[in-house]
This record gives structure tokens, C-alpha cells and sequence, in this order.
């Protein structure tokens, strides 16, 4: 990866929402984030995207300013988070990864008790909870208390109650993890929706596809550090092919059909567990060559490069496991 | 209201120019959060009044009135020349006042901070974690106003109080309260599980009820132990709401005592300061 900070496009100073320069956390001996750069700008859907443990939560965390960098510089909305945390955080909405809401509350007490925090006048909160209850589809469950909303719900009443401050920037540490499809799904629209609103989003996720729906820029992350940049179609134009044929042969044939494989004219290969991915310019004529070999494959499947092809070929292992 | 029921985006909503509204200072930062506990506090004051009356009712009855009567029979000497009732009560508020405040801060703070983690929600707000621990402390020291309040209330109902000074013993007792408030809980938010607070109860709280000279002076205790109650904070809560109950408080020895309580109060708070920045700020 030689010079990634070439990868992340350059943003002028003046109009980054974020910047941050050689970022770094540490926890004792481990170095959670090695050094980090990149920039964010107004409005747009900025996305780090990594498996667990690649140091995504150590820099949202940095970001909301409840985590003191332990090295380099971050800068948000002009202002440095370590001395001017209580004034960057008026401006910022939160989704932690954990739900952080109070249970034993209604679903309007924890909007009305957020926005006090934010010192917000009653009647303020009192209307802005009426949208955003509405906004997040929760409107009917107002009055009840909040232990027995499902996941999908308790996940929409904290993206309602991080815009009771109508926040400059919205902060998604892994807004999805942990709910079904269904939920998943109700999620991105609302999402996607504020981003249509102009809301500036900064996400973490280790869902390929909730990268490539949500982020108009995106940054790989493995290992504490940022492996690539990009949009999502530029990362899969520059890291893959256009087109992928996964095939599927007896368990007994794997290996020797994936060495077999290596007369197809494909730009790469890639032997899982269970599958072969042989990454090509048209897959049909791949399959085609396959065949020729004399190779009949249990099923195969072209489809479309996505960015857990990317994952894949930045870090030689794959995203979701 | 579908569409139009969307949040504006902050870009379109404030003006360009207009600045967000400026940070609140230290206090009116540690009030929300005091709003927090207030709201909270909605759903269960009601059990609360009632242990706060029951447990003077019980102790006063049982150990003033009941025991008392015994110990009345082997004259009055030992305890200053006041009948037990009276010597029993404003040492009572003073202990009660203890298991307050180390109630109201070990696992209410210990369940902010690991289960419901409404605490890690505050800091994502423009509150900073001391904030967060001086809003606890006013509501605890709200929380020690009302039960002593009450404790006194009942204490006089039973003709336990001897001297209109009691009065004073009422902000005596929540000082006593928060000189084990502030220090606990700024241990409490360290904790990763909540199995210590057992032994606190246990090895702190119980012995300190004992032999702080609740229940009886502590000259009755072998001379060689009398210096480590002196060290406790509930021995100079206990003293000083005593005297003033009984009238004989005089201003030097009330000074010490109000002075050696507010010390752990400030020490408490001090630590805690830094302990909940610790653990708040990762």
C-alpha cells in the first residue's frame, strides 16, 4: 500500500469538517489506531469499514471526545476535542455501538432527559420528539418504557435522540450490528434519508454492504491502520475486477481443482475454505474456460465485485466471519 | 406529517453565521445531569418516603424505647445524664444519613456506569464527566435532606430531641452523609463488577453502625481502639448531631468536626474528579 494518503482525496483545511494527521490510541502496549490521516467533508456519508478490532470504535470514540488521542492530530469543526470537548460535543449527534439508553425510562423521557443535557428548553424537545419519534417510527411507543422495545427499536430511539440537538455531525459506530435484515433494512432508509437531508455522516461498519449503500467515501481499515481510501466503486475499480466467478467444487476435489484453476486466464485468485474466486473481466467467458479445463464445478455464481473483494484483497482475509 | 416530519439538517436549520449556542458553565452543567437523577428518581420516590419513615420508626422503637427502658434503669450517668432515647436519636440520624449516602453511591453508579451506561450517554452530550459526578452528588445530598428531614420529623414525634439547635444537626447529617458519598462513589465508578460493594456493607458499613458511638459511647470501647473511630467521619457526625440535640454543643469542638467532614467531602470529591475522567474518558 504505498501512500495511501494519496488514496483519501485532499480536502482544503479550512473546509474539513474533521481532519485528523497521523492519529494514534493506545491502550498500554496496544495500538488500537497506528497514525491515521483523513479528512471529512461537509455533508457527505464517510465511512470506516474493517473487521473487529481494526481500531474503528478507538476512533469514533476520538472523534466524540471521550477518548483523548494518544498521538498526532484531530481537529473537528475547527476545534482541538481535548480542550473544547464539551462545545465540539453540543455540536455532534452519537449512535454508540452499545445502546447507552435508559430502560427503566419511556421512550420520551430518554429523548426529553438527552436533550436537558444538551440544555435544550422543554418545549424545544418536546417538539423536536414528536419529528423524530415520527421520523424513527416510533411515534406509538412514546409513552412506553424502553426495556421491551425490540433491538431494531432501541437502535432507532438512539439515531432519534442523537439528532434532539439537530447535530452538525452524526456519529454511527456500527449502526447496524446486531439486528436482523428486516431491522437492518428499516435502519439504512432512515439513514439514508437524513443523508439526503444533508446531514454529514461518519460510520463504522464491518458490512460490506452497508458501506457500498451508505458511504460516499469510505476508508479500509485493518490493523490499527487505514489499508485504503476511496468511493466505494473507486476501491473496487482500482482493488478488483469488474466481474467475480465463485465456484463451488466436491470437498473431496477442492484442492486440486483450484490448482487445476490456474490455467484460466483470470488477474487473481482466491481459494476460501469452501469456495474458489477467480476475479476476471467477464465471467461467463471465465466459466467457459473453467469447463475447458474439464472441470465441472458443483455451482457457480458470477457476480459483480463488492467491497468484501476489496477486504479481501487489501488484507488476504475476509470481512464478516 | 410523512416528509415534512424530517429533521432539519443543522446546515439548513441554523443559519449560516449564527453560532451554536455557547457551553454552559461547571454548575449549570452538573444541574442537568442533577435533572437526570430527578426524572429518575420519578419512578420510585414514593418507596423511598416510606423505608425513610419506616427506618426511624423500627430503630427509635426498638432500640430507644425498647432497649432503652433497660438501659434507663441503670441510671443515667454513662450517657451524659440523657435517657437513652434521646442519647439513641440524633446518633441514629447521623448513621442513617451514612447508609444514605453510601446507598445512593454504590450501585446506582455502578449501574450508570456498566449495566444502563446512561453515564457513557451524558459524556456523548456536552457534559464532561465531573459534571457527571457533581450531579450525582447533588442529588444524593437532595436525597440526604429529605431522609433526614424525615428522620428528624419522626425522632421528634417519638420526643427524642432535647434542644431547638437540632435544627443545626439537619445540614450536620447530609454533611456526614456526603463525607461518605463523595469518596465511595468516587470508588463505586472504578469497579468492573459489583461484588465489592457487598464487602463494603459488610466490613465498613457494619462496624462503623456499631462502634461509632451510635449506640452507646465510645469510652465504653478498650482505649487502645478509641483513636480509629475518632478517624471515621461518622464518629464526628455522630458527636456533633448529638450535642446539638442535646444543647451542649459548644463552637470549637463543632468546628472540628464540621471542618474534619468537609475535608473527606473535598478529598471525595477531588479523587473522584479524576476517577470518573478515567473511566469516562478512555
Amino acid at each position: 500500500m504505498t501512500g495511501h494518503h494519496s488514496k483519501v482525496a485532499k480536502v482544503p483545511a479550512a473546509t474539513a469538517l474533521i481532519r485528523a494527521r497521523g492519529l494514534t490510541k493506545r491502550f498500554g502496549s496496544f495500538t488500537a489506531v497506528d497514525g491515521i490521516d483523513f479528512e471529512l467533508r461537509r455533508g457527505e456519508a464517510f465511512g470506516f469499514l474493517g473487521p473487529n478490532g481494526a481500531g474503528k470504535s478507538s476512533t469514533m470514540r476520538m472523534i466524540g471526545c471521550v477518548s483523548p488521542p494518544s498521538e498526532g492530530e484531530l481537529t473537528i469543526l475547527g476545534l482541538d476535542p481535548v480542550a473544547d470537548g464539551p462545545a465540539i460535543r453540543a455540536r455532534l449527534g452519537v449512535v454508540p455501538q452499545e445502546d447507552t439508553l435508559d430502560v427503566e425510562l419511556t421512550v420520551r423521557e430518554n429523548l426529553l432527559i438527552y436533550g436537558r443535557y444538551f440544555g435544550l428548553p422543554r418545549a424545544v424537545i418536546r417538539e423536536r420528539s414528536a419529528r423524530l419519534l415520527d421520523f424513527v417510527q416510533l411515534a406509538d411507543r412514546q409513552d412506553d418504557k424502553v426495556e421491551p422495545l425490540s433491538g431494531g427499536m432501541k437502535r432507532r430511539l438512539t439515531i432519534a435522540r442523537s439528532l434532539i440537538n439537530e447535530p452538525e455531525i452524526l456519529l454511527l459506530d456500527e449502526p447496524t450490528t446486531g439486528l436482523d435484515p428486516q431491522a437492518r433494512h428499516v435502519v439504512w432508509d432512515r439513514l439514508f434519508r437524513l443523508k439526503q437531508q444533508g446531514v454529514t455522516l461518519v460510520l463504522t461498519t464491518h458490512y460490506m454492504d452497508e458501506a457500498e449503500q451508505l458511504c460516499d467515501r469510505l476508508v479500509v481499515m485493518d490493523a490499527g491502520k487505514i489499508a485504503a481510501g476511496g468511493s466505494p466503486r473507486e476501491l473496487i475499480d482500482e482493488y478488483s475486477t469488474p466481474e467475480v466467478l465463485e465456484l463451488r467444487f466436491d470437498p473431496a476435489e477442492h484442492e486440486t481443482a483450484a490448482e487445476k484453476l490456474a490455467g484460466v486466464p483470470a488477474q487473481r485468485q482466491e481459494v476460501l475454505a469452501d469456495r474458489v474466486l477467480l476475479y476476471v473481466r467477464d465471467g461467463d467467458a471465465a466459466l467457459a474456460a473453467v469447463r475447458a479445463l474439464g472441470l465441472e464445478p458443483l455451482t457457480s455464481l458470477v457476480r459483480r465485485s463488492t467491497m468484501e473483494d476489496v477486504f479481501l484483497r487489501l488484507t488476504g482475509r475476509r470481512l464478516e466471519d | 406529517m410523512a416528509s415534512s416530519a424530517l429533521p432539519a439538517p443543522a446546515s439548513s436549520a441554523q443559519p449560516a453565521g449564527s453560532a451554536p449556542p455557547a457551553p454552559a458553565g461547571r454548575r449549570a452543567f452538573a444541574v442537568r445531569q442533577l435533572r437526570f437523577w430527578l426524572t429518575d428518581y420519578r419512578r420510585t420516590w414514593r418507596g423511598s418516603i416510606y423505608s425513610s419513615v419506616l427506618n426511624p420508626l423500627l430503630y427509635l422503637g426498638a432500640m430507644g424505647l425498647g432497649l432503652g427502658t433497660l438501659v434507663d434503669r441503670h441510671g443515667r450517668t454513662g450517657l451524659g445524664g440523657v435517657g437513652y432515647l434521646a442519647f439513641l436519636a440524633p446518633g441514629l440520624l447521623a448513621a442513617a444519613a451514612m447508609q444514605t449516602g453510601v446507598g445512593e453511591c454504590t450501585y446506582p453508579v455502578f449501574g450508570s456506569v456498566k449495566w444502563n451506561k446512561t453515564y457513557q450517554a451524558a459524556v456523548s452530550s456536552p457534559l464532561r464527566p465531573s459534571d457527571v459526578f457533581h450531579g450525582h452528588l447533588l442529588f444524593v445530598t437532595l436525597r440526604l435532606t429529605m431522609n433526614s428531614a424525615l428522620f428528624m420529623a419522626v425522632a421528634a414525634a417519638f420526643g427524642a430531641l432535647r434542644s431547638p439547635w437540632v435544627i443545626a444537626a439537619l445540614p450536620v447529617a447530609v454533611l456526614t452523609g456526603l463525607a461518605f458519598a463523595a469518596p465511595i462513589e468516587a470508588w463505586s465508578v472504578t469497579r468492573q463488577k459489583d461484588t465489592s460493594f457487598a464487602v463494603i456493607f459488610r466490613f465498613g458499613l457494619i462496624p462503623l453502625f456499631l462502634f461509632s458511638g451510635t449506640f452507646f459511647p465510645i469510652t465504653q470501647l478498650p482505649a487502645w481502639i478509641r483513636p480509629v473511630a475518632y478517624l471515621t467521619p461518622l464518629w464526628h457526625g455522630v458527636a456533633l448531631c448529638r450535642a446539638l440535640s442535646l444543647g451542649n454543643a459548644d463552637l470549637g469542638g463543632a468546628l472540628v468536626h464540621v471542618g474534619y467532614l468537609a475535608a473527606v467531602v473535598a478529598a471525595g470529591i477531588a479523587v473522584g474528579d479524576r476517577t470518573y475522567r478515567r473511566r469516562l474518558y478512555v
